[in-house]
């Protein structure tokens, strides 16, 4: 199972406000009612960008057109605590997302993210805000978020320094996000600790 | 040097070191339940693979269930996800406790009731709230459904190895202050992030003097503190609940007790960090808010904005009071309710409602307020019924339930409306986590949801129920 290696994300970016924004916020437990992960993506954040009384579009940030097209999602502290569920990553990825920027992220929302391929990456309050300003002062600003440099830059000339975790990153630039036929690959080793457990 | 329980249960379940540095942990028990599983057994198909081990693999369903009556129709998409887990049971093999069987209920009260849950054991399942079993003495966590699908694969996943951090709460609880309000109040102390990274041990005489149950409803919320996984050293409370379980082998028992026993950290093992508690301190907690590290005092104001120490804390008190329509400042004794719910894997255990029975006969619950009593599982509903407990409930004014998860997190029919205010003795106060995307809820142990559904509004157990002697704070 060859996987896509990825070195670098780039895409415009969207910021949306609020720290520690759990998984139930982005997507709410009734749209888990599913058997597949296919369709989440027009559920992710609903209770917040809906107006819950009319079913009006509230000023969400996921709502303006101008980010319409935005690939990069920013973000505060905290990010994605809260349940465990997938769908949380699986319905922001759907929804066109390809890498997160944070201040920082729950383990589990981080590691399921790992998994599919989308990058979650922190940078300081003060860079956040940087680039905040720029793609809401202009949408059209291009974020690139270079794994292999370990760099976050924008076409608005900013240049920071990002944190990840050295084995997601790896395993990221590597191709090895998914880590299944590695598991698949130690049988032999599986069965051996198995058989020194005396209860499996 | 002395080894952590943490320690010990990882080293013996380390299958090798892959190439991106993480560890293949092999995980003994694998739970799983409707809602995270299909995903995963779908991947599983794609790939053509097999469950590596059905016989590790226990299943039952909790999230969709009808509380009102179990067997009633269910709405189309539920009733695709019970047939779907339904069919992948039989597929590949795996035991399924279904609702024929008896034995169904939350999946983390299911596994400690059946014996499935032991010390010395890594247990994950598609749920955050699987550190639950830590109480056992087991290194259990929740995963994504991906791991849940590398779990069915291999019996392994990748994982980084965690920090411990011993907590430790000694001295003596006042009367009419309940598990639930030591781990509010650790969590409170420690902040909803502060256990990132770490594992939680549980320690100090008052865990060791806790029940069974008591300490699942700590471990149950570890992951609300942030902690990925947390436990209490087995003992022989540990045993004497697992002796006899459907699961457990007893074959040659006094040999497997020693065995779980012997996973217990070590009198000179060293931790990452300690936290000391003094249990005097903890009084009936009360969340204001919408992190589970919102709580205070059932005596204390709901906090100020205005007195926040830092812009950030400022604007999260803001969001949440916004949110909770609640005044600054102000009693949160007092504050209306308009449902109360007993039930969930955090208290939703015959303990739960057997302490809750104690208080509330002679007692109704207040006009307007809709109360609902969820029992954990079908046996707790079982042994409660034997017991009459239901009745209690049920004359004191409760509607009393069927087994599920319920309005934990109400992907069933039971459910906020708007913005109800509902006294819960669940584990979570997100922003719409009972249902309605504007409902609100206040954490806090049961016999003080009781309490808010008899006086209609949040209240001080220890008053209304006359939990002498009164806390030393006004
Ligand atoms: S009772 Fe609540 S927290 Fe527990 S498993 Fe069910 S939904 Fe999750």
């Amino acid at each position: 199972m060859a996987l896509a290696k990825v070195t670098s994300v780039s895409g415009t970016g969207v910021f949306v406000p609020g720290a520690d924004i759990d998984t139930d916020r982005i997507i709410p437990a009734r749209f888990m009612k599913c058997v597949t992960f296919d369709g989440l993506g027009e559920f992710a954040f609903y209770d917040v960008r809906f107006n819950p009384e009319t079913g009006e579009k509230t000023e969400h940030p996921l709502n303006d057109p101008r980010f319409k097209e935005a690939s990069i999602l920013l973000a505060g502290v905290n990010f994605g605590c809260g349940s465990s569920r997938e769908h949380a990553p699986q319905s922001l990825s759907k929804y066109g997302f390809q890498a997160v920027i944070a201040e920082s992220f729950a383990e589990i929302f981080f590691g399921n993210s790992t998994t599919l391929a989308m990058p979650c990456v922190t940078l300081t309050a003060a860079e956040i805000a940087q680039l905040r300003e720029a793609v809401e002062a202009d949408p059209a600003v291009e974020i690139t978020i270079d794994l292999a440099a370990k760099r976050v830059r924008s076409s608005a000339g900013h240049d920071f320094a990002l944190n990840i975790p050295e084995s997601a990153r790896d395993a990221l630039v590597s191709g090895r996000w998914d880590p299944i036929q590695e598991l698949l690959d130690n049988e032999s080793k599986v069965s051996a600790t198995a058989a020194a457990l005396s209860y499996v | 040097m002395g080894k952590s329980l943490y320690q010990k249960v990882w080293e013996s379940h380390a299958v090798s070191t892959l190439a991106d540095g993480r560890t293949q942990v092999f995980i003994g028990t694998h739970l799983i339940h409707e809602v995270t599983s299909p995903q995963a057994f779908g991947m599983l198909r794609d790939l053509g693979l097999k469950v590596k081990y059905p016989q590790r693999t226990f299943a039952t369903v909790d999230h969709i269930v009808p509380t009102e009556n179990q067997d009633q129709p269910v709405d189309p998409l539920a009733a695709e996800m019970m047939a779907a887990l339904q069919s992948n049971a039989d597929d590949f093999n795996v035991t399924y406790f279904d609702l024929k069987s008896g034995k169904q209920g939350i999946v983390h009260v299911v596994g400690p009731e059946q014996g499935i849950t032991q010390p010395g054991t890594t247990i994950a399942c598609g749920d955050s709230h699987t550190a639950t079993h830590g109480a056992f003495g087991a290194i259990a966590f929740g995963i994504g459904t991906t791991q849940v699908r590398d779990v069915l694969a291999t019996q392994t996943m990748a994982m980084e190895a965690l920090k411990v951090r011993r907590i430790e709460v000694n001295g003596k609880l006042r009367p009419g202050v309940y598990a639930k309000d030591v781990i509010l109040h650790i969590i409170r102390q420690l902040g909803a992030k502060g256990g990132i990274g770490y594992c939680y041990e549980y320690a100090g005489n008052i865990f060791d003097e806790m029940s069974m149950e008591e300490r699942m409803t700590v471990c149950n919320m570890s992951i609300e503190g942030g902690a990925r996984c947390g436990y209490v050293n087995p003992d022989e409370k540990t045993v004497a609940y697992l002796k006899g379980r459907p699961y457990v082998d007893m074959s040659d028992f006094e040999a497997t007790a020693a065995r779980w026993l012997s996973f217990a950290s070590d009198p000179d093992a060293t931790f990452d960090d300690v936290v000391k508690i003094d249990a005097g301190e903890i009084e009936p907690t009360v969340t204001w808010g919408i992190s589970p590290d919102h709580g205070i005092a059932i005596s204390e104001t709901i906090p100020d904005p205005a007195a926040a120490a830092t812009p950030v804390e400022k604007a999260s008190i803001e969001e949440a009071l916004a949110y909770m329509k609640l005044p600054a400042g102000t009693p949160i004794k007092g504050v209306k309710v308009d449902v109360a719910f007993i039930g969930s894997c955090t208290n939703g255990r015959l303990s739960d409602f057997r302490e809750v029975a104690k208080y509330i006969q002679g007692h109704k619950v207040a006009e307007g307020v809709k109360a609902i009593a969820v029992p954990g599982s079908q046996i707790v509903a079982q042994l409660c019924k034997q017991e009459g407990i239901d009745k209690i409930f049920t004359a004191a004014g409760f509607e009393w339930r069927e087994a599920g998860c319920s309005m934990c997190l109400a992907m069933n029919p039971d459910k906020l409306v708007g913005d109800q205010l509902c006294a819960s003795s669940s584990n979570r106060n997100f922003k719409g986590r009972q249902g309605s995307p504007t409902g609100r809820t206040v954490l806090m142990s049961p016999v003080m949801v009781a309490a808010a559904a008899i006086r209609g509004s949040v209240a001080d157990a220890r008053e209304l129920f006359d939990l002498a002697p009164q806390s030393a704070v006004a």
